[in-house]
């Protein structure tokens, strides 16, 4: 069935834009005869570029090509390729970027060839397809029908003036177009439907080159970066993740609160980060942002990544007066000095640490603190988090512990900016909806010929497609059967 | 009765349809004819029990998702949509002899899903990148796409050992459709096949959009499966060509499904992000 079909179609669909060209070509070759064989070139590239076995070429080339960037990791550095690989063979990986292939001049070159490929072709059947689906009136041959081998045959006992009121207005609800054409013998009805389907190849066609162009603008003039934004803080710029470059906002971005939450299991349930956007430092828009559900803002969308913990800003020490037992509980600022009850001095905490070592012997996260005794010299006190006795050892007069602080986090964003996604989008959804078609829909045409043969008839049923011909074949026996029926 | 169990008793009741429908293609016994789609057709009803029964249960546990988050449940619904999708053709084309080409597939991806040591059947909590509804939607676009995939292999293979038996001598192969109405059957499940495998492609492609802030990052199981989309694209058109029929597009469809399999299985063993079993 499909080698009949390329051959109709060759023979109705090129056929005619190919010769066209000739002739210009013919014209220009008597002007400029000694051109002549280099003008030959455009005319050879563009028949190249029209043939259905570079498609197939190319898409078996992308196919094994691409096979070689899954088995090799893309984008690592020297260092990480040279270990696995030694010197010779890295620079000859190198030599031919496989270490980045899928943005190598060769792949896009691959690439640009299907672009190519796919315009070409297009073009060059777009104006017969679209003189065939746009006519006015839609031309029936009946000898093809009746060549056809689906053809099914039978008599009626009525007139064929009768058969016309009951098969006319069945068939135009099953077709949709119909015509009915009278004969010397008697009468034709012609039938057709979705004869627009035959366009349905060029939208899918279109639709990969909306991919190819939305990915372009994309990469041209889109970014991709991330930020790490502390609790409480703001923002007004990110880093660029192939560069390494700041890239500046013209709005600021505040991560008012971070959440993380973990199932029974202790696997994660979900990221949560409370995020603000200002604009010259008035509040427009807040958003709760979670894996799956970005801000998007001006274009610039904060995708949820990673997490992290960030040293705390204040803590909560107790302290214990050797002398009295009584136990002080006080809430201090890192970096700021506090004065202690009873005489005790004054302390001060200067830093946090994670994780922290102790002669030998990991102690987790702990504070570094200076107690200055009232009269006495400054002594460095080390307080594990986790060990609230640990000051003791120091035998002062004053044992510091700490009482708790609030883990602080900052929240790692993932930043992008693709003007071109819409353009993908659309070929997204252009690509679904044209396969659908081209797949599941055919130009479907009937032909019921009645003749007279005394007071009966003789009815002859026949059908064609365009793609799909068994189903066809399948439809006009139903179809006869019903008209039988009727 | 759990889920699981269910689950398991269906992967013997694939078993004992893809014997019959073997059976009924070697001995031609209309017995085993009618024992095997009906085989079929109780483990197709077991197999959604087993399915919403598994969905009912992870909202009993407080983590309630659809059943197609994992390895096991993926498998699962892939064995599902094989039997499904075959007991149509079945039922359109009137031919059982398909059936011993494809339900063992239904069965071996079942058994493996039930007994590897590799893969729990454990209702697991959702991470938080896969609390999206694309994820679901790829998951079905693509399982279904797999499956067509999956008996347009078993298609390829009875067209080729058709063709290889040109005297009609074989009495194991006198009863196979013919020979145009195979390729035809080849030809529309990877149609269908390829329109929900763009459909996947697609729909993962706007989750991983909505979660990385990408749609496309080259990552194996990404470029497998569209390496997956090239050998059917290829395969549709080069049924375009003059002389590329039959036999080559029956081993471009065997080539294709193995190339499923890869992005389904293979992928885990390539460095890369996208591991779904482990
Ligand atoms: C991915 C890159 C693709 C390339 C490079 C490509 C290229 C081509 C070329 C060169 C032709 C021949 C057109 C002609 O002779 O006029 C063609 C035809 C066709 N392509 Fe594609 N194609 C691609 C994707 C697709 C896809 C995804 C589909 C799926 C729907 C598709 C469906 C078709 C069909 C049905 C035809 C036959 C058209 C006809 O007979 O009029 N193509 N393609």
């Amino acid at each position: 069935g499909h080698e009949q079909d390329m051959k109709e179609k060759t023979n109705i669909l090129i056929a005619e834009p190919l010769q066209k060209s000739n002739i210009r070509f013919e014209e220009f070759k008597n002007i400029f005869n000694f051109l002549a064989p280099f003008m030959d070139y455009p005319n050879r590239l563009w028949k190249f570029f029209t043939s259905i076995k570079l498609s197939v070429v190319l898409l078996l080339l992308l196919a094994t090509t691409s096979i070689i960037g899954t088995l090799i990791p893309q984008n690592k550095s020297p260092e990480q390729y040279l270990s696995a690989f030694g010197e010779p063979l890295y620079r000859i990986l190198d030599v031919f970027n496989i270490l980045d292939m899928y943005h190598s001049w060769w792949f896009n070159l691959l690439i640009i060839l299907l672009a190519s490929n796919i315009i070409v072709c297009s073009i060059n059947r777009l104006s017969a397809t679209w003189k065939i689906v746009f006519v006015k009136i839609p031309p029936f041959n009946i000898s093809r029908f009746k060549k056809l081998s689906n053809k099914e045959e039978f008599f009626d006992q009525r007139t064929p003036e009768n058969l016309q009121e009951i098969y006319e207005p069945f068939i135009s609800k099953r077709f949709g177009y119909t015509r009915v054409d009278q004969t010397d013998k008697g009468l034709r009805i012609f039938a057709e439907k979705w004869r627009w389907t035959r366009l349905g190849v060029y939208t899918v066609h279109l639709s990969v080159l909306l991919l190819l162009v939305g990915a372009l603008v994309g990469s041209i003039f889109g970014f991709d970066g991330y930020v790490n934004i502390p609790e409480g803080e703001t923002v007004s710029s990110i880093r660029l993740r192939n560069t390494g470059q700041l890239q500046n906002l013209d709005f600021t971005v505040r991560c008012d609160d971070f959440n993380v939450s973990f199932y029974d299991s202790g696997s994660p349930k979900e990221f949560r980060s409370k995020l603000s956007v200002f604009e010259a430092g008035k509040p427009v828009l807040q958003k709760d942002i979670i894996v799956n559900d970005p801000l998007r803002y001006k274009g610039i969308n904060f995708f949820q990544s990673s997490y992290g913990p960030l040293p705390p800003r204040e803590v909560t020490l107790n302290f214990q007066s050797v002398e009295t037992g009584k136990i002080y509980r006080q809430n201090t600022i890192i970096g700021q000095e506090i004065k202690l009850p009873e005489g005790m001095g004054k302390f001060v905490v200067k830093d946090y640490r994670n994780p922290v070592d102790f002669r030998g012997q990991n102690v987790g996260e702990a504070f570094l603190g200076t107690l200055t005794p009232k009269d006495g010299d400054p002594v460095f006190v080390l307080l594990p988090a986790q060990f609230p006795s640990f000051d003791r050892m120091r035998k002062g007069s004053v044992v510091i512990s700490v009482s708790g602080y609030n883990q602080r986090y900052y929240t790692g964003l993932q930043v992008t900016n693709d003007p071109g996604v819409w353009v993908v989008y659309a070929g997204f959804i252009m690509i679904i909806v044209g396969c659908f078609i081209t797949f599941f829909m055919s130009h479907q045409r009937l032909c019921i010929d009645v003749i007279k043969k005394g007071g009966k008839s003789k009815v002859m049923i026949a059908g064609t497609a365009n793609k799909n011909k068994l189903g066809m074949d399948k439809k006009i026996k139903t179809l006869a059967q019903k008209l039988v029926e009727l | 009765m759990n889920s699981s169990i269910i689950l398991s008793i269906i992967t013997f009741v694939y078993g004992l349809a893809a014997f019959f429908y073997i059976a009924h293609w070697v001995f031609r016994k209309d017995v085993l004819a009618k024992l095997a789609t009906w085989t079929a057709f109780i483990g197709v009803i077991g197999n959604t029990v087993g399915i919403i029964l598994r969905w009912v249960e992870s909202y009993q546990l407080g983590i309630g998702h659809a059943p197609l988050s994992n390895l096991y449940e993926s498998l699962i619904f892939f064995s599902w949509t094989i039997v499904v999708i075959y007991l149509i053709i079945e039922r359109r084309h009137k031919s059982r002899i398909i059936g011993a080409f494809t339900t063992p597939l239904a069965f071996l991806a079942m058994a493996y899903a039930s007994m590897s040591p590799n893969i729990s059947n454990q209702i697991q909590p959702l991470l938080p990148a896969l609390k999206s509804n694309w994820l679901i939607a790829h998951v079905i676009a693509c399982f279904i796409g797999y499956a067509s995939f999956a008996i347009a292999f078993g298609i390829s293979w009875m067209y080729l050992f058709k063709q290889r038996d040109t005297g009609g001598e074989s009495r194991l192969l006198a009863h196979f459709p013919k020979h145009n109405i195979l390729d035809e059957l080849n030809h529309q499940l990877v149609m269908f096949g390829f329109l929900f495998l763009t459909t996947g492609i697609i729909t993962g492609a706007v989750w991983a959009n909505s979660a990385w802030g990408r749609y496309w990052g080259w990552d194996p199981k990404e470029t497998w499966s569209l390496i997956t989309w090239f050998i059917y694209a290829t395969l549709l058109h080069a049924r375009l060509m003059r002389g590329w029929h039959g036999k080559r597009i029956a081993y471009l469809s065997i080539i294709g499904f193995a190339a499923v399999l890869f992005t389904y299985f293979g992928v885990n063993y390539l460095p890369g992000l996208h591991s779904y079993g482990s």
